[in-house]
């Protein structure tokens, strides 16, 4: 009874009580770690992959080279194909991350009974299937002339980011004291203003974070891609998809890893910027 | 309650000229008739009309849900106006958002921006309204000075205490020289010693500023403390208007007899008309000869006495002459450090007495039986 | 002591509902413009007006392709839902046991799938799972020839289970994480052995998460479009590579019209079903703020 009172008053004295009396079986471990192994393991395989001269997707490489990088950069398809997403992924994250941050302001502590039907509208694609989305887009888009142009991409792209950006910056106002805004506007500060000087640089790290899924959303997103491409114009995935399918073209191994490191960069640098920014915070 | 000026005319003139700064640099805030109804039982606000004067401190005090609160938002633009008008140096402001009232306001939570340094948030009224850079730099350093936070300006407000948060609060809401200072309980969220202190850095920095603060509080020795004058908040209305010695030795009301101070009330059978001014039998003689003629009183009447009014003796033959009196028995003492509290019960009253002796005082002991006295002046006749 | 307890509800309730309403404005006319309208236009195609029919519905379930397609989809669904389980479980369990140095590490190697791209994530797939590829080699360096899983449901199950995994371990993590331990010494010091104590007490404890996690994973399994594509085979393909080619081979807007509304009305009544057990909207609400992205 004591070691039950002592524990739960003092955390680390847990710890390792929880060895002596309560061990983690081996077994256990070594499932995990199976399971981890088969979690990363597509994601670090592209890696290796991508320094392999050969011309199929053999694995284990057999002629280490640096050809798929320089047929990738060299490529006007693959590079244009890069440039199309670099392009859509951005003008679709800054539209999604507007109109996214706006609505979740607007929904900010509103509770009735319409703002959770108004919330539940703007989350659907989270659960819609995407391939229910692509086709229906697919076919009305047919009939607005907006299959394979720019705009068509942008628009269908920044709808199935906003409920990223919705729930990053919902997420971020819980933490937003609103009597702030009243504090701003009683020194002169008009709503816009209070925008901009209070209520932004309060919620900036809901609202970068929501931007950042939205634009990876888009940047990544095949299926819709897929129906949406046009000779003129397709995307990355559309083009990597294109490499397993149509061609054997091993250049994909590169696109891949290239795409892989740099969302993992763009996810874990926020990450590390923020447990840099906590220490001083916990100061306090 | 809609003629608040006829309410205070025979009392006198609330703020005596020699209290005021000699230059009145405040602005007149005039409330009429102002309204605000959420659609609950009753209003909120209900045609509440006061007129609040230039440079003057008026405080707004009430209980809980008394309308204080809100009336002081709809002073500030956060609420909308369901009916009436509100007027600042006679210009309606009724319909203007709250950024355009150049009000400023303090908060019960300071409202500190908690991403900008102390300078930062007390330039930001200044930054709003364009001003040069090198006179910001002067005015908050002016306005942190009379604050007392020199050399603070690069902390940030989670680095402070909550005193200083507030002063820092303070000093933002006087530094872009607002029409008015809006207060809304802004020491409740202070412990006690800290709010003493900071009770007369506000007094101070009203002298110096010279401008009109509205005050909302619950605390009644807080307003009593700061205010010229207080307003007295009952269910929506204004229950009485005065100066805080007005509202202590006069209160007009069983609500403003209780809730300023400790009081005796002694409820009469009866009412207290013209021909009625006595009551006298064995336990007790009241002479009403200074009764006014307030609503209610009429009908059923109390009479009302501060415990430091009150004289103890052993027998009503020691009664001065002309003196009211009431037969009790001590049934408690309470020690308060500089006095003694003796708790009286009183014939035929639910409430027990109170009445306040010198510590060195100890003619009576617990159980003893008193009588106690006070002159017919020190009384207050009030509706029950 | 504090405020006017009375005022604070009632001024929340009053915040300029016209400006808020103002905001979402621009968020709803994009979403109903991209992604409603397109779909209620499938709906009202679906049913043919003016004819007004439900022909195409009806086709489905007599064509003789669409139910065999279904019951595939459905059985591949529910076998990585198991798969998932049976893998999720020990880790979140796992998850729970550990420092939390060890358990941060372990939730971010959950939330990798989330962030692998969809195409290098299958084009992964495929190098491993290939004839030739490692997990070939392996099985005949063991001595069993010919196990390929690619091109048929078993290398599907594989890459589908892997990128679902998050979706049982975070319910699953979060419900473990709930559960007191003590009451497992509690039963072992009553005399259970380790594994009855963990059946008797821990288990019945964790149903929840694991209803909310399969749930999730079953749901979300049905409509993988790009993983059948390019792992399965054309002669086994599931339900979203149907509708796929209705769209696009077959031009029969209206017969795609009706699978793509059955495919939705399923999901969203799976989805809704598995609200009532509570996981499944705040496991959506972990993995939108922890980085999901495009899951096929």
């Amino acid at each position: 009874m004591t070691a039950v009172a002592s524990r739960a008053a003092r955390p680390p004295a847990r710890r390792r009580r929880d060895r002596g009396v309560d061990p983690i079986p081996a077994w256990q471990w070594v499932v995990g770690v199976l399971v981890a192994v088969y979690l990363v393991l597509p994601a670090l395989i592209v890696i290796p992959m991508s320094f392999d001269g050969g011309l199929t997707f053999q694995f284990p490489p057999t002629k280490p080279s640096f050809i798929q990088y320089v047929r990738f950069f060299t490529d006007p398809v693959w590079l244009g194909s890069l440039g199309n997403s670099f392009l859509v992924a951005a003008l679709a994250s800054l539209l999604a991350t507007t109109v996214g941050t706006a609505a979740a302001i607007g929904l900010h502590q509103l509770t009735g009974r319409l703002a959770r039907f108004v919330r539940t509208l703007l989350m659907i694609s989270i659960v819609t299937p995407a391939i229910v989305i692509a086709v229906a887009v697919y076919i009305s888009f047919l009939q607005w002339h907006l299959v394979g142009t720019l705009l068509g991409y942008v628009v269908a792209h920044a709808a199935i980011g906003v409920p990223f950006v919705l729930v990053s910056v919902t997420s971020a106002l819980g933490g937003f004291d609103p009597r702030l805004l009243r504090a701003s506007a009683s020194l002169g500060a008009s709503p816009w203003r209070t925008f901009l000087r209070v209520t932004a640089p309060l919620i900036a790290r809901g609202i970068v974070t929501g931007a950042i899924f939205a634009f990876v959303t888009s940047f990544d997103e095949v299926v819709i891609a897929l129906f949406l491409r046009s000779p003129l114009f397709q995307t990355m995935p559309v083009q990597m998809y294109n490499s397993v399918t149509a061609e054997i073209d091993p250049t994909i191994s590169a696109s891949a890893t290239l795409v892989v490191v740099s969302v993992t960069l763009v996810i874990l640098i926020p990450q590390l910027a923020r447990l840099r920014r906590r220490r001083p915070e916990e100061a306090r | 309650m809609t003629d608040t000026t006829a309410r205070t005319a025979p009392a006198g003139t609330p703020e005596s000229e020699a209290g005021q700064p000699a230059e009145r640099r405040g602005t007149q805030i005039r409330l009429s008739a102002v309204t605000k109804d959420f659609g609950l039982a009753a209003p909120a606000v209900d045609e509440v009309s006061l007129t609040i004067e230039p440079g003057e401190f008026m405080t707004l005090l009430g209980p809980s849900g008394s309308g204080k609160t809100t009336t002081l938002n709809l002073i500030a633009g956060f609420e909308t106006l369901t009916s009436g008008t509100i007027e600042i140096d006679g210009h309606d402001i009724g319909r203007l958002p709250p950024h355009k009232r150049e009000l400023g306001m303090l908060f019960q939570n300071y409202a500190l921006f908690p991403h900008l340094t102390v300078a930062q948030n007390v330039a930001y009224p200044l930054r709003e309204r364009r001003v040069p850079k090198a006179e910001i730099a002067a005015r908050v350093a002016e306005v942190l000075e009379l604050v007392q936070l020199t050399g603070r300006d690069h902390n940030h407000p989670t680095q402070l205490s909550g005193g200083q948060q507030q002063r820092v609060a303070l000093a933002r809401a006087i530094v872009f020289h607002p029409k008015a200072l809006l207060l809304d309980e802004p020491l409740s969220a202070l412990d006690r010693n800290l709010r003493g202190a900071l009770q007369s850095e506000i007094r101070r920095i009203h002298r110096e500023v010279g401008s009109t603060f509205v005050f909302v509080t619950h605390d009644q020795e807080e307003a009593m403390n700061l205010s010229d004058r207080i307003a007295l908040f009952n269910q929506g209305r204004i229950e009485q208007l005065g100066s805080p010695e007005q509202l202590y030795d006069a209160p007009d009301t069983l609500f403003a007899a209780r809730f300023l101070g400790d009081s005796n009330v002694f409820e009469l059978e009866g009412g207290v008309t013209g021909d009625t001014t006595r009551w006298e039998d064995r336990a007790w003689r009241v002479d009403a000869a200074t009764v006014s003629r307030r609503s209610g009183v009429a009908e059923r009447a109390a009479v009302v006495v501060r415990p430091e009014n009150l004289g103890l003796v052993a027998d009503e033959k020691d009664v001065p002459s002309g003196a009211n009196w009431v037969r009790a028995r001590v049934r408690d003492q309470e020690f308060m450090g500089s006095y003694r509290t003796l708790q009286l019960a009183l014939g035929g009253q639910e409430r027990p007495g109170r009445a306040r002796v010198s510590t060195s005082d100890a003619s009576f002991a617990v159980g003893d039986p008193v009588v106690a006295w006070w002159r017919p002046e020190r009384q207050r006749i009030v509706a029950a | 002591m504090t405020t006017d307890l009375l005022d604070l509800p009632r001024r929340s309730e009053r915040r300029r509902p016209d400006a808020n309403w103002l905001l979402v404005l621009p968020a709803i006319v994009l979403v109903t413009a991209v992604l409603l309208v397109p779909l209620g236009q499938s709906l009202v195609r679906s049913v043919d007006p003016p004819s007004w029919t439900l022909e195409h519905y009806l086709s489905l379930f007599t064509d003789g392709v669409t139910l065999k397609v279904l019951g595939r989809t459905a059985v591949t669904a529910a076998i990585v839902t198991v798969c998932a389980f049976l893998i999720g479980y020990p880790y979140a369990y796992l998850m729970t046991r550990v420092g939390p140095r060890a358990r941060s590490l372990l939730l971010v190697v959950v939330l990798v799938p989330f962030w692998t791209s969809v195409m290098a994530r299958n084009f992964a797939w495929i190098v491993i799972l290939q004839r030739g590829g490692p997990v070939n080699s392996f099985f005949e360096f063991l001595g069993i020839p010919g196990v390929v899983p690619y091109g048929n449901v078993s290398g599907v199950t594989i890459a589908m289970t892997q990128v679902l995994l998050p979706f049982m371990i975070l319910p699953l993590f979060s419900t473990l994480g709930s559960i007191d331990r003590r009451l497992l010494l509690a039963a072992r010091g009553l005399g259970s052995s380790p594994l009855a104590a963990f059946w008797k007490v821990f288990w019945p404890l964790s149903r929840g998460g694991v209803v909310a996690g399969m749930m999730l994973v079953f749901t979300l399994s049905l409509g993988f479009y790009v993983t059948p594509a390019l792992l399965g085979s054309p002669q086994e393909s599931l339900i979203a590579q149907l509708l796929g080619q209705r769209t696009t081979q077959l031009l029969d807007f209206a017969g795609a019209g009706a699978l793509g509304i059955l495919v939705l009305v399923t999901t969203l009544l799976l989805v809704a079903w598995a609200n009532r057990f509570g996981g499944t909207v705040s496991a959506i609400g972990v993995v939108a703020t922890t980085g999901s992205k495009g899951r096929s």
